[in-house]
């Protein structure tokens, strides 16, 4: 390799950029290239994630490209061989002195009340570059201050420097146009269009990116000075994207985040649920200390009270027989350690698998853990992306950023699958409707069309140009849960061909919840243990060192609520989940609470589920504790603590620690460190993610955990493992870092001599390490006496492959387990991809009836938002979207309020007329202010039928019934 | 005084009342120029016209044909646009050949996009020129109608659709590039060239050729007659005849198709099939030669031919063709005032020196008029202006000073930042005595 580089072709241009020779990349910006040599060109509108336009021309310097020095804007001129710049230039020097003499003439200089002032691009820029004092003599410009353009952003048009970075950001970044200039000359202001507000989840980006104080948002607006703030980096946990930010704090108080800047994920952006719910650790209703039912009464107790009041209803359930008689809901709130904690106290000291992060709102875990995954940049950078999933600008909204970004910069093409249309319509060049239920007979039927030999005419039909994308080298699927009003099987079902169909093909996990990701590798599925390995599978692994384990899988989400709702949970344990609230069936939910023995809630704030615990221990929150957190890619990236909890608040993983303790055990985690470290050394998927590593450089994108589908259990043959990925391994730029992250044990960490044969560092040859690793080859299944014997040799082998050390890094030591191969265990095999499970075939269809669907939008009443002041008011109310041609039959108008029926309840709500939900369906946003979705959804049933009738109207109650 | 007996050739149906009609087009050999150029292949129509080395009479007098030669090769589509946007003070030439002669300027687009094997062309109409429009509209419906336009072109088997846009209003839109902006449906604000050339990114990123509208209206009679017949009008290097919009203090405001080279400023003035001499008999003070951005001239310069490779060396630009005549009676500070009024109103706001500097330069000098200035701001309104256009600043040569060429540097995208620095350095230059005077009496001395 080294050679080679040596007889290449110089790849780089050399430029002189005031007067030193620096080496800068071919197409890079001589902006970019002299600031990575250390010289700093000031700019305002130049910002490096969006299209370059020139405008402030504050970075006009003397550039020569061989007719002379001329001055020409850095930010818009790609370096060439020989190009020389002269920054210091007296041309230079007089054109910076000059137009930041223009930009401060009319800027109002207010900064002692100006939220950006102290750290003020326009203030530093002066100081450094700029006159020192002003000739301008004339009355300044003025406009009305400031205006409110959004519900979260003011817009101080004196203060605007017209740099267009907000108005770009808009328009390429966010896709929502709705900021402009408007009049001109000296007039020229950034304005919204008349009646039409800035009303953008990512809108607060452009207060991020303004480089004066032109653009405020409402939440930081005269909160803080700049020097006054404290901040720390960490990860945004609204969702599952795992945005990183920068938190800042003053006098022990959140009050604002920023993102941060990293290439595998949000590129600096955030969506404004993640920017502003930092409101809600602050409120006033967060719970700062335990409380234990005194009658009806919820009443504030000492943690010695609530804990033995804990103890108590476990210890007394714990003697109850039955595989229920203790259930944990819950935990995708929580950090991987908390999540672990909970898991290993669940499964030992409580003795229940009946554990479950997810509340009926996600897909089985078999499936997010055990299909071959995908990077955001693996996605991105496929020729295909198939999205079979909720709307991701709703859920996952810096998500959508990113494959928006893909489709319309990039030209990857979108094949969207989805029961009513979503934000990312607009960007596919397939947009499919299925009928709820039906995902899988859509894919099958594309699959078919696929293979088929007719592609003519297909053209203007997207069905047929659907199935032609298919056919792309790369296909990544984007896959979660359209709609909580339909089962999850067919979804699954629908993956499952696709994985059949497309060897190649990976996915990038679609759940929404902040960590559920990290609380599923942490085993808070039932039959799972932390590492993504089944109970089955890593009993003898983790019961070595934990203990013994429970025998056999316990319930899910929706088999513990109907087990409690039957009587047979003798105590359940809410960990931050409030199924009230986010269970699909609001019915079923209200039923498990009143008929569990008794609820233990761990929250952080008192949620409808949590008044009716008999103990609500204090959790602390966001921002007021470290760990990790890991993000729908698998990315595990650190969370730090910026502020102290409320009151006597603790983090989850210590109430889980001291539950043990007083239940007569040790879950031997005395420290978050201590946690992490038994993490990496004994979950198998996590092992080589040190703390070192992730409080490295490398782990400051977030190191992903390796995902090895465990392909012997599948009938697919090897190569459908990653290794075939184009859509992995063509993603040029980005395809390295990942790479070698994914495999969690990349070649950086662990040095391969022996692979001599596969060119090191190369993402094909990692990735055939990766495939060969561990599960397959170790044939290890339950039962079964692995290592020894006549297996070593293909053990060996394979070991070898992956690190090259003789197996003996592959082998568990235990802490005093001394050093006898021969009888420890194995590292047990990662969890596949066993296809479906039986599904439901949804029922026939009746004309009289419309199939719900239901899913989330970005303002809700969930707690996060309900408890930020800024946000609360977002959340749009629910209303019946209905297809023009549904409601006609209804003889009412849209606006009418309309009564809507299931086998489950009925609800009266406001319809509204949307060409985009088909005929056939009705759409109900989940979890609304007043919703009554979940009140309609029967999670017995594979799909939720609904009846429309009308309803009296105010003054007619002579109309409908 | 030796004015040309030379034969207009754009401006011969001017004084016919039917000239805009299909009927009276074809009437005086209308579309022939099309047939002729049709009968030829793409690449021998651009040589007629490269050998009429017809010089682009948008304002930067780049030659048509060297313009096409620009365009990528293989690369399509590619569009053909019209800049019909005339916005310059005192520049008001296109707008007759458009309302009195619509057919002429489209056949010249035709024969001009057949050459250029344009897939679509686009004719850009200023927004305020109602009359312009509706000729337009009927001439380019007649010329559908009568398979001029259209499918399969009089038989040729070549196609192609004109689309006619209205502008909005701004000046700058003249400026091609914020002219493709603006046709694209954006804000109306110029690109930076490199690069966005429209050549190679123009129109919705694809290869464009942008010819004003007085450049294709003579394409049919080079086509008829022949590129070499029109190159062997004027002199060597300015070639042809030329619409000139005479304006200011002369007897005969007009547009006059004036012969290039061995016409001068003098004859534009003072003959009497042009100009007439200055009205009242009055002195000339100052003229602006090209339009409101050139920098002015003065009585030494007007012997000068109407020659771009002659007027630029002197200092200033041939422009759009706009001869503006200031007499004695003129204020010099209220002349550039108002003049700078214009471009800081016109200013699009993209790029800061332009946007804040003009209105910047607009207060100053209204300030001075009004009789509030300083001492101090002449040398102020010198800097600020070479904030924009960072000098020197082209000037003729006057009072024993050599002259600094034409063009003007810029800090700004467009050249509409150092257009409003022309007035500025033009009057300062030669009328400071005027604005101590402005500075010391406190007001204007003209009343």
């Amino acid at each position: 390799m080294a050679e080679q580089t040596e007889q290449a072709e110089k790849t780089t241009v050399t430029i002189t950029v005031d007067g030193r020779q620096v080496e800068a990349q071919p197409g890079e910006l001589v902006i970019a290239a002299a600031e990575r040599h250390g010289v700093y060109i000031p700019r305002f509108c130049y910002h490096p994630r969006m299209r370059s336009v020139g405008m402030c021309r504050m970075c006009v310097v003397e550039i020569d490209s061989g007719r002379g020095p001329a001055l020409q804007p850095a930010c818009m001129l790609p370096v060439a061989e020989g190009m020389t710049v002269d920054t210091q230039s007296a041309k230079s020097k007089k054109v910076q002195d000059g137009v930041l003499e223009f930009l401060l003439i009319n800027h109002p200089l207010d900064c002692p009340v100006c939220d950006k002032g102290g750290e003020c691009p326009l203030q530093d820029q002066t100081l450094a570059f700029g006159p020192g004092e002003s000739r301008f003599v004339e009355e300044k410009r003025h406009f009305a201050k400031p205006i409110a353009i959004s519900e979260l952003v003011y817009l101080d048009r004196e203060r605007c420097i017209l740099c267009d970075r907000c108005t770009r950001f808009a328009n390429e970044v966010a896709g929502d146009p709705l900021i402009s200039f408007i009049d001109r000359g000296n007039h020229t202001q950034i304005n919204t269009f008349p009646d039409e507000p800035f009303a953008s989840y990512f809108s607060g980006n452009t207060v991020q990116i303004c480089p004066v104080g032109a653009l405020l948002a409402k939440p930081y607006r005269f909160r803080a000075r700049p020097w006054d703030l404290d901040q720390v980096e960490s990860t945004c946990t609204s969702c599952s994207v795992g945005c990183r930010i920068a938190l800042q704090s003053s006098s022990n108080r959140l009050v604002r985040k920023l993102g941060v800047d990293v290439d595998p994920v949000n590129w600096g952006w955030l969506c404004d649920k993640g920017r502003f719910d930092f409101e809600a650790i602050n409120s006033d209703d967060r719970l700062g200390a335990p409380l234990v039912r005194q009658g009806e009464e919820l009443a504030q107790a000492s943690w010695a009270e609530a804990l033995a009041r804990a103890t108590e209803a476990l210890d007394r359930a714990g003697r109850r027989p039955g595989r229920e008689s203790i259930a944990v809901l819950g935990g995708a709130r929580l950090g991987n350690e908390d999540a672990y904690a909970w898991s290993k106290l669940a499964r030992t000291v409580l003795g229940t698998d009946s554990v479950d992060a997810q509340l009926g709102d996600g897909l089985p875990a078999q499936a997010v853990l055990g299909l071959p995954r995908a990077t955001i940049d693996a996605a991105c950078g496929a020729d295909t992306i198939v999205l079979l999933g909720p709307d991701l600008k709703e859920e996952l909204p810096v998500l959508y950023l990113r494959l928006r970004d893909a489709v319309v910069n990039r030209g990857a093409k979108l094949v969207e699958l989805s029961p009513v249309e979503t934000g990312m319509t607009r960007y596919a060049t397939a947009s499919l409707r299925y009928r709820p239920g039906e995902a899988a007979q859509l894919v099958r039927s594309l699959l078919e069309l696929r293979t088929g030999d007719d592609r003519g005419n297909g053209a203007a039909d997207p069905r047929r140009q659907a199935a032609e994308l298919l056919r792309a080298d790369s296909v990544v699927c984007v896959l979660g849960r359209p709609s909580l009003a339909e089962a999850p099987e067919p979804v699954c079902e629908a993956a499952a061909a696709l994985v059949d169909a497309l060897p190649g093909i990976s996915f990038l996990s679609a759940l929404r919840r902040a960590n559920v990701h990290g609380a599923l590798d942490m085993g808070l599925a039932p039959g799972l243990l932390p590492g993504r390995v089944s109970l089955e599978k890593g009993r003898r692994w983790f019961s070595r060192e934990w203990g013994s384990l429970p025998s056999e899988p316990g319930l899910d989400a929706t088999g513990i609520l109907e087990a409690a709702a039957n009587g047979r949970v003798a105590c359940l344990v809410l960990l931050g989940a409030d199924p009230l609230a986010d269970f699909p069936d609001r019915d079923l939910a209200r039923r498990a609470l009143a008929g569990a023995g008794s609820v233990i809630a761990v929250d952080s704030f008192l949620t409808d589920s949590a008044r009716q615990a008999d103990v609500v221990l204090a959790a602390s929150s966001f921002g007021e504790k470290s760990g990790t957190t890991t993000n729908l890619e698998g990315r595990v990236s650190r969370l730090h603590q910026k502020v102290t909890a409320p009151g006597t608040a603790r983090a989850d993983w210590m109430i889980a620690a001291e539950l043990a303790f007083r239940l007569g055990g040790d879950l031997g985690l005395d420290s978050l460190e201590a946690v992490w470290d038994e993490i990496e050394r004994l979950a198998p998927s996590h092992q080589g993610i040190t703390r070192e590593r992730l409080s490295s450089p490398e782990g400051f994108d977030g190191i992903v955990v390796g995902d090895v589908p465990d392909a012997s259990d599948h009938q697919a043959p090897p190569s459908m493992a990653q290794s075939d990925s184009p859509g992995i391994s063509g993603v040029a730029g980005h395809v390295k870092v990942d790479t070698l992250a994914s495999t969690g044990m990349g070649s950086e960490a662990r040095p391969d001599p022996q692979s001599g044969d596969q060119p090191a560092g190369a993402p094909e040859a990692l990735g055939q390490a990766a495939t060969v690793t561990g599960p397959r080859g170790m044939g290890y299944t339950e039962g079964e006496e692995p290592g020894a014997g006549a297996e070593a040799e293909a053990v060996e082998a394979t070991v070898e492959a992956e690190h090259g050390s003789g197996g003996g890094e592959d082998v568990f030591r235990p802490s005093g387990g001394g050093g006898d191969q021969g009888t420890t265990p194995q590292r047990p095999p990662l969890l596949s991809w066993a296809g479906p499970g039986t599904t439901r075939p949804p029922p026939p269809r009746d004309r009289y009836s419309l199939r719900l669907v239901s899913s989330r939008r970005l303002y809700d009443d969930g707690t996060l938002v309900h408890h930020s002041p800024s946000l609360a008011p977002l959340a749009a109310g629910a209303h019946l979207r209905v297809h023009p041609g549904d409601l006609q039959p209804l003889g009412v108008s849209s606006g009418t309020r309309v009564g809507i029926t299931s086998s489950r309840g009925r609800a009266v709500l406001e319809a509204v007329t949307d060409p985009g939900v088909p005929q056939g369906t009705v759409f109900v946003a989940f979890n609304q202010p007043g919703s009554a979705a979940s009140g309609l959804i029967d999670v017995g049933q594979p799909v939720t039928e609904v009846r429309l009738e009308t309803t009296p109207q105010d003054g007619d109650p002579g109309s409908g019934g | 005084m030796a004015v040309s007996d030379r034969s207009p050739i754009v401006t011969t149906r001017f004084e016919r009342g039917d000239a805009h009609t299909l009927e009276g087009y074809l009437a005086t050999g209308g579309y022939a120029g099309l047939r002729k150029a049709l009968a030829m292949t793409p690449d021998e129509v651009i040589e007629q016209v490269k050998a009429a080395n017809l010089q682009g009479r948008g304002g930067a007098g780049f030659p048509a044909g060297a313009k096409w030669s620009f365009l990528p090769k293989d690369v399509f589509p590619r569009y053909f646009v019209v800049n019909g946007d005339e916005s310059e003070p005192g520049t008001c030439k296109d707008r007759p050949l458009m309302e009195r002669d619509p057919h002429q300027l489209i056949e010249g687009l035709l024969i001009s996009c057949y050459a250029v094997r344009a897939s679509q062309a686009f004719i850009y109409v200023r927004g305020e020129m109602a009359l312009a429009q509706e000729r337009l509209a009927i001439a380019l419906n007649g010329a559908y109608a009568a398979g001029y336009i259209g499918k399969d072109i009089l038989g040729s088997g070549w196609s192609l659709d004109v689309i006619l846009h209205w502008g909005a209003g701004a000046y700058i839109v003249g400026e091609e590039t914020a002219l493709i902006e603006s046709l694209e449906g954006q804000r109306g604000m110029p690109r930076l060239k490199p690069p966005y050339f429209p050549a190679a990114k123009g129109l919705y990123m694809q290869p464009t050729v942008v010819n004003n509208v007085e450049t294709l209206s003579y394409i049919p009679w080079v086509m008829q007659h022949g590129g070499e017949a029109y190159a062997a009008i004027g002199t060597e290097k300015a070639t042809g005849l030329r619409l000139f919009a005479l304006s200011g203090h002369v007897r005969r405001p007009g547009v006059y198709e004036v012969e290039m080279g061995t016409t001068t400023f003098r004859d534009l003035v003072e003959a009497p099939v042009y100009g007439g001499g200055m009205r009242h008999g009055n002195k000339l003070k100052a003229f602006v030669p090209g339009g409101a951005s050139a920098p002015w001239f003065y009585p030494e310069q007007l012997d000068l031919p109407l020659d771009s490779s002659v007027v630029g060396p002197a200092g200033s630009m041939l422009g759009s063709g706009a001869v503006v005549i200031m007499d004695e009676t003129t204020c010099a500070v209220r002349a550039a005032w108002r003049l700078v009024r214009f471009f800081a109103h016109e200013s699009c706001g993209k790029c800061t020196p332009c946007r804040e500097g003009a209105s910047w330069i607009e207060k100053i000098l209204r300030r001075i008029e009004k009789g509030n200035g300083r001492e101090e701001d002449l040398d102020l309104l010198l800097d600020v202006g070479d904030n924009i256009s960072p000098g020197p600043f082209p000037r003729p040569a006057v009072d024993g000073e050599e002259a600094v060429p034409f063009p003007y540097k810029q800090t700004t995208i467009c050249p509409l930042g150092p257009s409003t620095v022309s007035p500025v350095h033009s009057s300062i230059l030669r009328f400071r005595d005027e604005y101590r005077i402005h500075i010391k009496e406190g007001g204007c001395p003209y009343g």
